[in-house]
This record gives structure tokens, sequence and C-alpha cells, in this order.
């Protein structure tokens, strides 16, 4: 075992007197899927780093229910929402983020007319704007040169319109960003959205994330860089079936974390 | 008996104009079966909404090829029409070309109409080469087969037969042609028709054109052409809210409170008693939302919405064109119903769900969003799967047997896996 990261709870804090800047909303794949508890890791290297003041809900925490909503869920939706609010608003939490764009829609945008209004944002929008404050430093490292395309993640990109944010951060690793043709606006889901993540896919010629990773291998990447846990499950799994050992699928995250050696 | 041909053309004037009417007030009717929502949100955007993707086609020409063709016959639609206003005076009162009398701007007006007519016509030729000779394969899905294929191809038809007669009319008007200003199409085409009986084809082609325009204008309630005159209110109607945003349900809402709340009696029957609804989520149309239910009429049946689906392009069922033209038929079915029962719906036994739309084509979506954003007249399929899918869920329990077992982890354990809640920390000691 290694040595524990770390990481405050709120209820900690505030026992403490302390309110912290931010809490960070760790999503079910960021506490529970073994690749993306890297990410999460890496984000709160990050944070450490940056010397931003953080929490997380810890134990108290739990799934927002977007999964439960787009299967069409909405009582267990609303049950699950309406207690992380009731959580929420005894902490007086003001701002979020989260490395998951599932939680991040769901909480900025269904949350607030359930009583739950905070500032959320994604966590590449956290880094960019810890960049700009000259809070945070981003290095190449290992990415220097590297040619790394980005895939959108529908619910950052399409469903909230961020596009650049992560982006800008892979250009600072100075690396080589190349875009797949589909991409921003025009970019294909990796198959995961709307509950597909738990289920089988319906009878078809083929399977989306494979679709996807192909157009992505298209672009000769080194790296798929990804903004979404479950992006990178589904795209990790393709380029298992298409380029295991050549190309590395990587959150935005885990590239700074891992370009400063943290 | 000189004023006869007066009386008949305003005859067909007010019988074209009277079922127009008539079919607009069908519309309403059909629309207002949807279930009214409060329109949220500043009508200044949404008027702005309405300028830059209706207007000013700002969607169209995300693909340049289509986008600059829809360009040049939504023109030309437009400006063309303003002769019509001068053919109905000409009608009304017996007068021939009364505008002509306003001089040189005259021609350079009907040299105007002329150019576009032409453009129109080479561009719809285009628009029918792509779906009968290249058959783009957005026009070939198994949708379109039948009346949606017949019927893009008779709007084409209708609008090369509309342009040639208006090209014909002026190359056989001799007053017309004699004034040599604004004939620079006809004026090519006038020789052709040298030692034919000129005043009898200009009569006639005239006669037709306004004839045609008349049939045509009712023609759009039974077509996918009706997103001439709906693309309007439908761009003004769209959301305002990120796409990502979906609907809370109000009265899923009251009783999630109801529950949560340890003071309120669960038994107590509420103060208005109506809110807890019959149903949740949708089954067929009445359970629409009327914005829904709009969108399925606007609809052009382009198919940019399913060959941006990853669902679809990776062979599954799901084809979000498909949905919304299934919800148009199916109102369009329930709209006959209750023609033919004197104003009242008489249950038919079919719904939109299962009649038309299978549950394969509902577990699909991914709900990426992609139809949604592709769409160039801001329709929403997704908003329709996602309602049809919560009522599968919360009225029939009829989700996919691994999606239960989901439903089920988040209930116990606050998260889609079966882990414990009290592990969510576990990870910063791994
Ligand atoms: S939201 Fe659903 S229907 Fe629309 S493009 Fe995505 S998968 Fe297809
Ligand atoms: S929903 Fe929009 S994109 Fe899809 S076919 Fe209809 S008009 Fe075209």
């Amino acid at each position: 075992m290694k040595e524990a990261l770390k990481v405050p709870t709120i209820a900690e804090l505030q026992a403490q007197g302390i309110s912290p800047e931010v809490l960070f909303w760790v999503g079910c794949a960021g506490s529970f899927d073994d690749r993306a508890k890297k990410i999460t890791k890496a984000l709160v290297k990050i944070m450490h780093s940056a010397k931003v003041s953080f929490a997380v809900l810890g134990t108290e925490e739990s799934c927002t229910g977007d999964p439960a909503k787009r299967a069409g869920n909405e009582f267990l939706f609303q049950m699950q929402a309406v207690t992380n609010i009731e959580v929420m608003n005894l902490y007086k939490v003001k701002k979020i983020v989260t490395a998951c764009p599932h939680c991040f829609n769901t909480i900025k945008n269904e949350y607030p007319s359930l009583g739950g209004r905070y500032e959320v944002v994604h966590h590449t929008q956290f880094l960019k704007s810890l960049l700009e404050d000259g809070r945070l430093t981003i290095e190449g490292g290992q990415f220097r040169g590297k040619r790394i395309t980005f895939h959108d993640p529908c619910y950052l990109g399409r469903a909230n319109n961020i596009y650049e944010a992560p982006r800008e951060l892979i250009k600072k690793l100075d690396a080589q960003l190349v875009e797949m043709k589909k991409s921003r606006r025009n970019g294909l889901c990796c198959g995961a959205g709307g509950a597909q993540m738990f289920k089988d896919a319906e009878p078809g010629n083929k399977d989306i994330n494979i679709e996807r990773t192909e157009q992505a291998l298209e672009t000769k990447p080194d790296i798929i860089a990804a903004g979404c846990p479950f992006c990178n499950t589904m795209m990790t799994d393709g380029v298992k079936n298409k380029a295991e050992g050549q190309v590395k699928v990587k959150d935005v995250a885990e590239m700074i974390a891992e370009a400063k050696d943290l | 008996m000189t004023f006869l041909p007066n009386i008949i053309f305003g005859l067909i004037l007010v019988a074209g104009i009277g079922f127009f009417v008539r079919n607009i007030q069908r519309l309403r009717r059909n629309i207002k079966l949807g279930v009214d929502i409060p329109i949220e949100g500043p009508s200044k955007q949404r008027w702005a909404n309405m300028a830059r993707i209706a207007l000013g086609q700002s969607k169209m020409v995300r693909r340049p090829i289509s986008g600059l063709l829809h360009i040049i016959v939504y023109l030309g639609f437009i400006i063309i029409n303003i002769e019509v206003l001068e053919i109905v005076i000409d009608g009304l009162f017996g007068t021939h070309r009364i505008f002509s009398s306003i001089g040189s701007i005259y021609g350079i007006l009907i040299g105007t109409f002329e150019i576009l007519a032409l453009l129109v016509f080479i561009s719809v030729i285009f628009f029918w080469t792509r779906r009968n000779v290249i058959r783009l394969k957005r026009f070939m899905s198994p949708e379109m087969k039948g009346w949606p294929k017949q019927d893009a191809n008779l709007i084409i038809y209708f609008e090369i037969i509309l342009m040639g007669l208006f090209i014909t009319m002026n190359a056989t008007d001799v007053q017309f042609q004699a004034m040599g200003s604004g004939n620079v199409i006809s004026g090519f085409i006038a020789p052709l028709f040298e030692g034919l009986p000129l005043h009898a084809i200009e009569r006639t082609a005239w006669w037709l054109h306004i004839i045609g325009i008349l049939i045509f204008l009712n023609y759009l309630y039974y077509s996918k052409h009706l997103h001439i005159l709906l693309a309007f209110p439908n761009t003004y109607f769209g959301s305002l809210k990120p796409n990502g945003h979906l609907n809370n349900i109000e009265s899923v809402t009251n009783e999630v409170k109801l529950m949560m709340d340890p003071d309120t009696d669960p038994y107590a029957v509420s103060e208005d008693g109506a809110e807890v609804p019959e149903k949740f989520g949708v089954s067929d149309v009445f359970d629409l939302n009327r914005i829904q239910l709009l969108n399925a009429y606007t609809c052009t049946e382009c198919g940019r919405c399913t060959s941006e689906c990853p669902a679809n392009q990776t062979g599954k069922k799901l084809s979000p064109r498909k949905i919304m033209m299934d919800t148009r038929d199916r109102l369009q079915e329930v709209a006959k119903n209750i023609e033919t029962n004197k104003g009242k719906f008489i249950s038919d036994g079919k719904q939109l769900l299962g009649n038309y739309v299978s549950n394969e084509e509902i577990w699909a979506c991914t709900s990426c969003n992609a139809c949604v954003e592709a769409c160039p007249v801001s329709i929403n399929p997704l908003s329709i799967i996602l309602d049809l899918r919560r009522y599968l869920v919360m009225e029939q329990s009829a989700a996919p047997v691994e999606l239960n077992n989901m439903m089920t982890n988040i209930e116990n354990n606050g998260a889609p896996w079966p882990y414990n809640q009290m592990d969510r920390l576990n990870w910063n000691k791994e």
C-alpha cells in the first residue's frame, strides 16, 4: 500500500472552521473504476501543487443520478439529486470541480431547479483558470512534441459548448495537437452516454467505440486524450482492439501531472 | 362576359387561400393536442435565433454544397414570390403586368426573378440528381422508402414546373419581350416559340403558374415541405438551454419532496388534488409537448441528424429522423381519426410507442446530442427518445435487465456498480 494522498473531506475541514475554495466532486467512476481512479489522483496532485484548498464529500457523495435519468428513471434521479443537494447545501458549497462531464452536466444544468445552485466547472476549465491565474505551470515533459488527438466528450462539448479548455491545456504541453476529422461539435460519441455504459449495445454492425477509435487512429497519434472517465474506458477498450501498446489513452489531467512528475 | 376570367380567377384564389387557411387551422389543432409547456427565456434571444438559423440559414451552410443550393432555392422562393402579387392584381382586375408602369425598375426586378428562376431550376435538378442518381446515403435509409421519397421528388417536380412556367410565360409575352428589359433569360427562350400561338401559350402558362402555386401551397400540409413555413416558429421555440439540459419532471419533484420531507403525511391528499398525473413519460403523441409536435411537422426529412448519429452509423436500428417522421405520421393518423369521428378522438388501439417506434430503437441512443446539433431547424429528436424511455421505465418497468441492475445499485449503494458507498474514499489509500 502506497502512502495515502492527503484528501480532506469537507466535514473534516468544516470541523476545523475552514471552508475550502472548491469542492472536488469525484463521481462514481472516479471513486470506484480502477482506470478512472488514476485520473482522480492526478487531479488531486495537481491541486496540491497549485495550493488549491479543496475538499471531497467522501462517503457523503452519492451518484448524481445521471445514468438513471438518461435511462428514463426520473424518480431515482431526483431522489439522488435531492439527497446530494441537501448535503451540499448543508456544507454551503459554492463552487464544484469535477473530472466527469456527466456529473458536470447534471449538477450544472439539472440541479439548479431542484434547489442546488453552484458554480460548476469541468476540471479542464478549472486547470485552465489556475494556469491563467499563475497558480499552475504546465511543462511539456515527456509529452513535448508528441502527437496528441483530443476526443470531445459529448457532455462537455455539444452538451455544454466547452471545446477549447482541454485543447489549450494540451497545447501547453508543447505537444502537437492533431484533430480528428470529426471533432468539436461534430465529434463522434464514444458510445457510453445515455446509460449505454451499463448495458450491451443493440444489434448493429460495429461497436461505436471501435468506430471512434478508428477515427482517432487515423490521425496517427501517440496519445488519445480524453476528458471523461467513460470516454477513457471506451477508447482504452477500442485501442486494445486496434493498436494495443502503440497508442495510449490519457486524461488531460494525467498528462499534466505526469509532465510535472507529480 | 369580359369579366368571366376575373371572376374565375377570384374564385380560384379564394378557394386556394380558403383551403390553406383550413390546413393551418388543422395544423394548429393537431399541435394543440400536445401538452402546453411554459416558454422559458428571453424572447429577444428567440427572435435572434430565428433570424440567424431560419432567416439566415446559419446551420444549413455547415454542409457547403447542399447549403449553397438550398440558399438559392430559398432566396428564389421568397423573391420570385413578389411576382405573385402582380399576378394576383392582374388576375383580379384584368390588367396586364400592372407593375410595368413603374419604369426601368420593373425590368431590373423581373430580370432578377428570371436569373433566380434559372438558378433555382439548376439547383433543384442537382437536388433531384442527389436523390435519384448519386443516391446519397442519407436519402436511402429504410425510412425513406415509399411516400417520403415520392414526396421529395414531387416537390422537386413542382419547383421545376413552376420555374419553367414562369420563364415560358415571360418568353411568350410579346409586349414584355418588346420592352427589351428584364427578359435576361426568357429573351433566349423566346425564339423557340416563333410561329406558335404566343398569346394562347402565354395565357396558359400564366394560369397554370398561379394555379400551380395555389396547389403547392395546399400540398404543404401533406408534405415534409411544411418546413418552409414552420422553420420560423420552430427556431423561435427551440430551447435556449445548453443541449445537455434535460428537464426535471415537475410532478416527480413534488412526489420526491413529499417522500423526503419527514413532516408531510404521505397519505394526505394534496390540496389541488390534480398534482399526480396519470402517466409519466410519453407513449403517444398526446403526451408529447407542443414544441415536440411542432418539431415533427417542421422536420424536412433531410437526414442530417441520422447521418451524424453514432448508433445509426454503426448499424443500429435507431434513426433520429425516423423518430420525427413516426411522430408526425402518428399525429396525422390521430388527426384523421378526429376528423372522421366529428372532432373526437376514438381510441384506435395504437400509439407512438410500439406501433411506430420500437424499444430497440429507443434503447440504442447514447444521448450524444449529435442529432440536435446537426438539425438545421432546431429540432430535438433526443427529447422524444428520452421521454419514451421515461414511459418504458416508470410506467412499464421495461428497462433492459442490465439497466435495472444499474438502477438498483444506485438505489442501494449510491453508485451504478455494486460497491459500498462507505468505500467511496478508498481510492486515496490504494
Ligand atoms: S442523441 Fe441519440 S439519436 Fe441523437 S445522434 Fe445521439 S445516439 Fe443518435
Ligand atoms: S430532424 Fe432536422 S436534421 Fe433530422 S431529418 Fe428532420 S430536419 Fe433534418
